[in-house]
This record gives structure tokens, C-alpha cells and sequence, in this order.
């Protein structure tokens, strides 16, 4: 990943990817490869108060400011969501607040899994990007504090 | 197909007139649909079942020719709705055998049903100190309300325990009792493991202490012979939804010197007698508890569902849904580390399952790009899942319209997640 690409770009990179798979398979076996890879999250990390917590799987999220740069960090206990959390952590981590918070997030439309962030889902990734956007908000207003 | 009274009572006791599966199948139009360019195997039944299509028609006839309000209407649309209406009374009332038809209480669901013998009758019979025992196998809607109740009351809910079967415990239950023991609130059939309880045992016990008993029997009203004098129980609450009938419309049914005893639910129009600016007086059974204009529509169009079942009948309904599950085990059986979760001797169709490493998330997802809807969860049985100590399971639950060629889907389905998941 080139950390200089814009939200946007990363956008388009993944969207590209997933071009080259036609079948519903092949997309989430993509997505399965994904989770499997995310670092499994530091221990220390997954509190009560970093859960997002779905009616099925849950989600932990953990953000940092290094500079003026946020990281994040996730996990999740059901694989696909994992992959799918990794893809969102890719997009959004290693920008700044104010980028994160301006930016559009429509590759999960391009790539067919938009129906997995729909609130309804019950996953706590709707939640999760939520929470996310909160990060990069409170994270803003320290920097311009 | 619009059956009387005199024949629904035939029908019932001839067991209905059999079943051909293809025929059945013909008169569910949402089955025959795509799902992701695969055909649909829905297997979801016992979150709510599908309609077929005479209720459909029911619901489309009722707006289209007699839609009116009901029962203080003097015209023509209104005494034919009004009419339609209370047909369905009459039909539950054959449906479960109760002794009067003033028994049967409609309400939007079991959830409501419940809801309003722990407001009326629960907050009459609950005092500090007092005991409501509930089984270690509720739903949330049989669990919750007496929890509610025991807050405000001061009152404590014991829970009979399951084995690992997913039986109740009967000599623990009869451990429970205690002279402040006044509520017992316990369901027909498990949602999330299918497990027939022995209602007729755990009725007599309770009414040995003098204590009243709720059945939610939401899960059992499709599967099952419901005869409420037989069982002897004093409140038996379902839904219709979950019975091929419309969503929002369920009924309570309570023996009549109780529901005569207990104090309306909610107020409004319909169940007032007579209302002056100082007070007023409640209306007769069962009117006392169906404030406000009703659902209508779907009350009518339940009648429909009810016939539906009775002209097939529930023994051969019963039968093809025990060989489904027992075809379904023996297919998951070969599935290497699935486990089912509930195997009690007495089970309605449910096939509960756990793979150990694999998320029962990513199992529905998967199954869901292959055309089958299962339910995946905790089933809001969260109690449960911590007995069973697991997070969730995924489930099949099947009904009268469900094949075996469906259960050869949801196999290979099974076995193509594994693969994509180990």
C-alpha cells in the first residue's frame, strides 16, 4: 500500500481488484483471504469500551494519532466481517482527520458488499464506520485545538 | 376456499385430507423466485413461515370489497367486516379447542400476548417476594415481560434447567415451587432447538400448587394438535404469522373466569362499555382487551391459514416435516465437526447446528449467495447460548411446503462454506 494515496485512490485500487472477480465466490473467498490476513488486534485493545457490538458478530476498533495522521487498528470475530473490516482499515488509516472526514466511502457499493453496511445487518460494521468518523472528529479537534 | 365452521370441525377430526407436495408447493408463490440467481430454499420457518395463496387473496378481497370498521358500524361494509372478523374467532376457537369463543383474545403477536397477562394479570397476582418461573429455554418475549415485572415488583424469576439435549429438567422443576410461587411461564416448543416441552405434565404440576401457567406457543401452533381444555392451561398465546398467516396479528387465549377477573390492558375505544366524564365501565370478553380499531385485515385473512392447515391436516403435516428433520440429520451427520445443538427425544422440525471455528455469521452469509435462508444467531435466546456456552448457532427450521431435494441444497451449501471458511 503506498501510504501517500489518497483515500480515494485506495478506493479505486480495490474496486479495480475486484474487477478481476466475476463470481460471488471468488469475491468473498477474496474477503475470507483478507480477514485471515488482518494482524490479529493487540490484546490489550480489545476492551469493552473499544466493542462494537452487533446482534451477531462483534467488532473492536482502535484508533491512534501519530502526528497529524490517524491509524486504526480492528478486528473481528466472524471472517468475513474481518475482511471486510480490513478493507475499511486500509481505506481510512494513514490519513488525516480532516480527509477521513470529507472523504465519500463507496468502493463496498462498487464491489457488490454495500448490503453489509447497512445498519439492518446487525454486523457492527455500520457502527464500526461510524465510529471510525468519530475518531477522525475528535482527533480534528484536538489538532486544531 | 372458505371453510364453515361444521366443516372445519370435520376436517379436524378426520386429520385433515393429506398431502401432496407438489400441490402445496403451487400455492406459496414466493417460493418459486431466484435468490441470487439460485432457486430459493427457505428455511427460515420458524422465524416466520410464508403465505400461501389464499391469504393473500384474503388480505387483496378484504380491501378490495368489505374494508370498514368493525363492530360499531350500522352499514352494510361494516356488519360484512364486522361478520368476517369474528369468523376467525369462531375458527381459533375450533383451531385450539377452547370451550368458549369469548376465550379468544386477538392481539399483534405472542409477544404482545404475553405482554398484556403480565400487565393485567401479573401485576394483579405479583406481590414482593413473589416467584415467576420460567424456563432455562425461553425466548426473550416469554423471559423479559416476567423480568420487567419482577423489577417493579420486587419479585423473583427462577428458571427450571435444561439438560444437554435441551430438555427441561422436570424433578428440578418441581423443586421450584415454594408457597410465593404464583406464575409459571414457560413455552410449547423451544425456538432455537425445537424441543417439544411436556406442557400437560408442567400445567398439572403447577395447578398442584395452585399456580397459573402461560404457554407461548408460537412455535408449536403449526406443527402441533392444540387442544387447550386437554392441556388444561390457563393463558396460550401465538401468532399467526408464524402459521402460513399474516404478520401484526396473534392471539391470546386465557380461561374465561381469568380474563373476566383481570383488568383491561389498555384503554380506548372498543373496550369501554359505557364512559362518562367521572370514570367509565369495561365492555364484555373478549372486547374488555382489544382497545382500539384492530388489525382488521389480517385478522380475516388468519382465517384463512387456519382452513388452510385444517383441510390439509396436521398429522400429515406433522409427518413430512419429522421425515424432512430426520433426513436433515442424517445428511448434517456426515458433515465432519458440525454438531447439532438440541437433540431432544420430542422435537418439532428445527435443525440448530454449531461448526466449531467458524462463525455462524459467516455460514449465513455464505448459504444467503447460494439461495438458503437460514437464521443465524442467538435466536433471542441469549440465556441459552451462555447454557450451551456458545455465541450463536445457525438454524434450519422447516415447514409443511420444505423438500428433500431443498435439504440436498442446504448440504452441499454447508459443505461448500466449509471449504471456502477452513
Amino acid at each position: 500500500m503506498n501510504s501517500t494515496s489518497t483515500i480515494k485512490n485506495i478506493q479505486e485500487e480495490i474496486i479495480e481488484e475486484f474487477n478481476f472477480l466475476e463470481e460471488w465466490d471468488e469475491k468473498y473467498a477474496y474477503i475470507i483471504e483478507l480477514g485471515k490476513k488482518l494482524p490479529p488486534l493487540d490484546e490489550k485493545y480489545k476492551t469493552e469500551q473499544n466493542k462494537i457490538k452487533g446482534c451477531q458478530s462483534q467488532v473492536w476498533l482502535h484508533s491512534e494519532l501519530n502526528g497529524d495522521i490517524v491509524n486504526y487498528y480492528a478486528d473481528s470475530d466472524a471472517l468475513i466481517v474481518k475482511g471486510l473490516v480490513s478493507l475499511l482499515v486500509r481505506v481510512l488509516s494513514g490519513h488525516k482527520p480532516s480527509e477521513i472526514l470529507q472523504e465519500d466511502l463507496y468502493f463496498l457499493d462498487k464491489i457488490g458488499m454495500k448490503q453489509h453496511l447497512s445498519p439492518t445487518r446487525s454486523n457492527g460494521l455500520a457502527a464500526m464506520v461510524k465510529q471510525m468518523k468519530m475518531y477522525a472528529l475528535a482527533f480534528s479537534s484536538k489538532l486544531n485545538s | 376456499m372458505s371453510l364453515t365452521q361444521q366443516e372445519l370441525i370435520n376436517l379436524k377430526k378426520k386429520g385433515g385430507t393429506g398431502f401432496d407436495i407438489q400441490v402445496i408447493r403451487k400455492d406459496f408463490p414466493i417460493l418459486h423466485q431466484q435468490v441470487n440467481n439460485k432457486p430459493l430454499v427457505y428455511l427460515d420457518n420458524a422465524a416466520t413461515t410464508q403465505k400461501p395463496q389464499a391469504v393473500i387473496d384474503s388480505l387483496v378481497a378484504y380491501y378490495s370489497n368489505i374494508n370498514a370498521n368493525i363492530h360499531r358500524g350500522i352499514h352494510t361494509l361494516a356488519e360484512k367486516a364486522t361478520s368476517a372478523y369474528e369468523v376467525t374467532r369462531e375458527a381459533v376457537k375450533i383451531f385450539i379447542n377452547s370451550r368458549y369463543t369469548e376465550e379468544i383474545i386477538f392481539t399483534r403477536g405472542t409477544t404482545e400476548s404475553i405482554n398484556l397477562v403480565a400487565a393485567t394479570f401479573g401485576k394483579q397476582v405479583i406481590g414482593k417476594g413473589d416467584e415467576i418461573i420460567v424456563s432455562a429455554i425461553e425466548h426473550h418475549s416469554n423471559m423479559v415481560p416476567w423480568q420487567m415485572l419482577a423489577q417493579e415488583k420486587g419479585a423473583v424469576v427462577k428458571v427450571i434447567p435444561v439438560n444437554d439435549e435441551g430438555e427441561l429438567l422436570i424433578e428440578e422443576y418441581k423443586k421450584l415451587f415454594t408457597p410465593k410461587t404464583k406464575i409459571v411461564a414457560v413455552n410449547h416448543v423451544s425456538n432455537t432447538l425445537g424441543t417439544i416441552n411436556p406442557l400437560k405434565e408442567i400445567i398439572a404440576i403447577a395447578h398442584e400448587h395452585s399456580v397459573k401457567v402461560i404457554a407461548d406457543g408460537a412455535q408449536a401452533t403449526s406443527h402441533l394438535d392444540i387442544d387447550v381444555q386437554d392441556l388444561d392451561v390457563d393463558f396460550y398465546a401465538f401468532s399467526a404469522h408464524k402459521m402460513y398467516g399474516p404478520t401484526g396479528i396473534g392471539v391470546l387465549y386465557g380461561k374465561k373466569e381469568l380474563l373476566e377477573s383481570m383488568p383491561p390492558y389498555q384503554g380506548g375505544g372498543e373496550m369501554i362499555k359505557e364512559v362518562t366524564y367521572e370514570g367509565c365501565s369495561y365492555n364484555e370478553l373478549p372486547y374488555k382487551f382489544e382497545a382500539g380499531t384492530p388489525n382488521i385485515a389480517d385478522t380475516i385473512a388468519f382465517k384463512a391459514a387456519i382452513d388452510y392447515i385444517t383441510y390439509i391436516g396436521k398429522p400429515a403435516i406433522r409427518a413430512h416435516e419429522q421425515e424432512l428433520y430426520n433426513y436433515t440429520v442424517e445428511k448434517l451427520s456426515s458433515i465432519k465437526n458440525l454438531k447439532i445443538i438440541g437433540t431432544a427425544k420430542e422435537k418439532v422440525s428445527v435443525a440448530s447446528f454449531i461448526i466449531p471455528g467458524i462463525h455462524h455469521q459467516d455460514i449465513g452469509i455464505l448459504l444467503d449467495q447460494e439461495g438458503i435462508a437460514v437464521r443465524t444467531g442467538h435466536h433471542c435466546t441469549q440465556p441459552l447460548m451462555s447454557r450451551f456456552n456458545i455465541a450463536g448457532t445457525t438454524r434450519a427450521s422447516f415447514a409443511l411446503y420444505n423438500t428433500k431435494e431443498e435439504v440436498d441444497r442446504l448440504e452441499e451449501g454447508i459443505k461448500k462454506v466449509i471449504k471456502m471458511l477452513g
